[in-house]
């Protein structure tokens, strides 16, 4: 059993959400960086909706995972890449789904690791609630609360697509 | 090659089939020697940033156990440690506490004492990491970093990591090995990975008494004439002359040597002109190659080295994860138990 979600719509509200946010900042010409897999397909066509013109970023965030002493590391790790200077750039990382928050502490510690960013602007697509650190973003396409036998999959990247599931027993 | 690495895997491998120690190329499959080379990739991407360092290692420390002398490989192995944030503790042994009639146990129970966390070594004696891994706490992984004529691993993966790096595959290559093959601990271990990750010719490049006995045993083919040798290939790992390794009269003379083994441009010449050169270091110039070609435009020896830190670095973090993946499930399991 699963059921869809409509990406179109949460790609409505993020979109409309980060035009808000970057007018009320002032933030002329941000750089999107998305972390891997999910965030990259949603930091793809937000980046095309938005009109930026500059290649995207890709973070791929195993080497600071907090996990890592307990479960070793992810043997499918790939190397990140940010083709731009970070260093006084106004960021906006994405993710499709926050939860702990666990994901996202990873990503800035790596991101630092390139450079000091102006500002960092946390866009997800779905927040699932359930936060283990103090972390939020600033902008989301939608919360939602799942109960503990759903989870949810976000398959692309053409066509994207959000199914949550029954969990696997 | 040696009795006790048969079956060297329950040793090396968590019953996950991650890595714990990496002493030896032997039983790791296609599979995970590509998982290796993937993660040096990601690597090398960390050696190009600002801040170099990722925090995998942090508040481990790692000891460069040293029985044998070694600049490259040592200074290599020391900067991956750092930049995975460890401490390193760096132990010239020759120089040091053995030197003074403390056993190798001895040592070991001191390093351990110290808590460290990973023993990086080398030793003159084939089968010494092996020895140390079945004899050391479980918890420390151990690295090998060259033991005797047995196995180079780490090396041979970097050289793995150079030829993909430059031949975006390793099905269909054609590669040689030339010279001292008998001494070589290097060209054991290059072999088997090239083997295991689907080279189309293994050539070994020797006079007859710089090969070991039954070396076709290991999967490669045997040609004394270096210009045939050479015809079509992709890579050619030339090797250097050990002489501190040399017993007895096992060459006429080194100008001999080169006349016959040494790679010229005129001899390079003879291979696909897209063939790169390799060398595991350090070169002498004139003696197994000259110097146009180790400085010429198809040599990739620089590379080797910056790609020795990334693949230091894979290796290092997949056995420390492989290692403390193990404890904790050990502790889950524990904790189950005394539940139930």
């Amino acid at each position: 059993m699963s059921a869809l979600l409509d990406v179109d719509q949460l790609l409505d509200k993020l979109e409309a959400g980060l035009r808000n946010l970057l007018e009320e900042r002032g933030i002329k010409s941000p750089v999107l960086i998305g972390i891997r897999t999910g965030g990259v397909w949603v930091a793809d066509i937000i980046g095309k909706r938005l009109g930026i013109e500059e290649p995207f970023g890709e973070l791929d965030i195993s080497f600071y995972r907090d996990d890592f002493s307990r479960i070793g590391l992810n043997p499918k790790v790939t190397p990140s890449s940010l083709p731009f200077d970070t260093e006084d750039r106004d960021i906006i990382l994405i993710d499709d789904v926050i939860m702990s928050g666990r994901t996202i502490r990873a990503a800035m510690n790596e991101l630092f690791d390139y450079g000091r960013p102006a500002s960092i602007i946390l866009a997800t697509l779905i927040d699932l609630g359930a936060r283990e650190l103090p972390i939020q973003p600033d902008v989301a396409g939608q919360s939602l609360t799942l109960d503990a036998t759903q989870r949810i999959k976000l398959r692309g990247p053409d066509p994207l697509r959000i199914e949550i599931q029954a969990a696997e027993q | 090659m040696t009795a006790n690495a048969a079956s060297p895997n329950h040793l090396q491998l968590t019953r996950d089939g991650q890595l714990r120690h990496f002493l030896t190329l032997d039983g790791l499959n296609r599979e995970l020697l590509t998982d290796i080379l993937d993660t040096a990739d990601s690597f090398i991407e960390v050696g190009e940033r600002s801040i170099k360092k990722v925090p995998l290692l942090r508040g481990r420390t790692v000891v460069n156990l040293f029985f044998e002398a070694s600049t490259r490989t040592r200074s290599t192995f020391e900067l991956a440690a750092k930049r995975l944030s460890a401490d390193v503790l760096n132990l010239d042994i020759n120089t040091s506490a053995t030197s003074k009639g403390e056993s190798l146990s001895d040592t070991l129970l001191n390093l351990e004492a110290m808590a460290s966390d990973m023993f990086v070594v080398r030793h003159a004696q084939s089968g010494a990491p092996h020895f140390i891994a079945e004899s050391v706490t479980p918890g420390v992984a151990i690295i090998n970093a060259g033991d005797g004529r047995h196995a180079h691993p780490t090396q041979a993966m970097l050289d793995m990591l150079t030829i993909r790096q430059h031949k975006g595959r390793f099905e269909g290559l054609k590669v040689a090995i030339v010279g001292d093959i008998l001494h070589s601990r290097v060209a054991r271990s290059q072999i088997r990975a090239l083997n295991e990750l689907g080279a189309e010719q293994i050539r070994v490049i020797a006079p007859g008494t710089l090969l070991p006995k039954d070396v076709e045993s290991l999967g490669c083919t045997v040609e004394y004439d270096m210009a045939k040798g050479m015809k079509d290939l992709d890579v050619v790992i030339m090797l250097r002359l050990q002489k501190e390794r040399m017993e007895g009269a096992l060459l006429p003379s080194e100008r001999e040597f080169y006349r016959l083994y040494g790679l010229s441009q005129e001899k390079l010449a003879l291979a696909h002109p897209e063939c790169i050169v390799m060398h595991p270091g350090p070169i002498n110039r004139g003696v197994e190659i000259e110097s146009s070609v180790a400085d010429g435009p198809q040599s990739v020896i620089l590379n080797q080295v910056t790609n020795g830190i990334a693949i230091r670095m894979a290796v290092m973090s997949m056995a420390m994860g492989g290692q403390m993946a193990e404890r904790q499930q050990k502790l889950n399991e524990m904790n189950e138990r005394g539940l139930a």
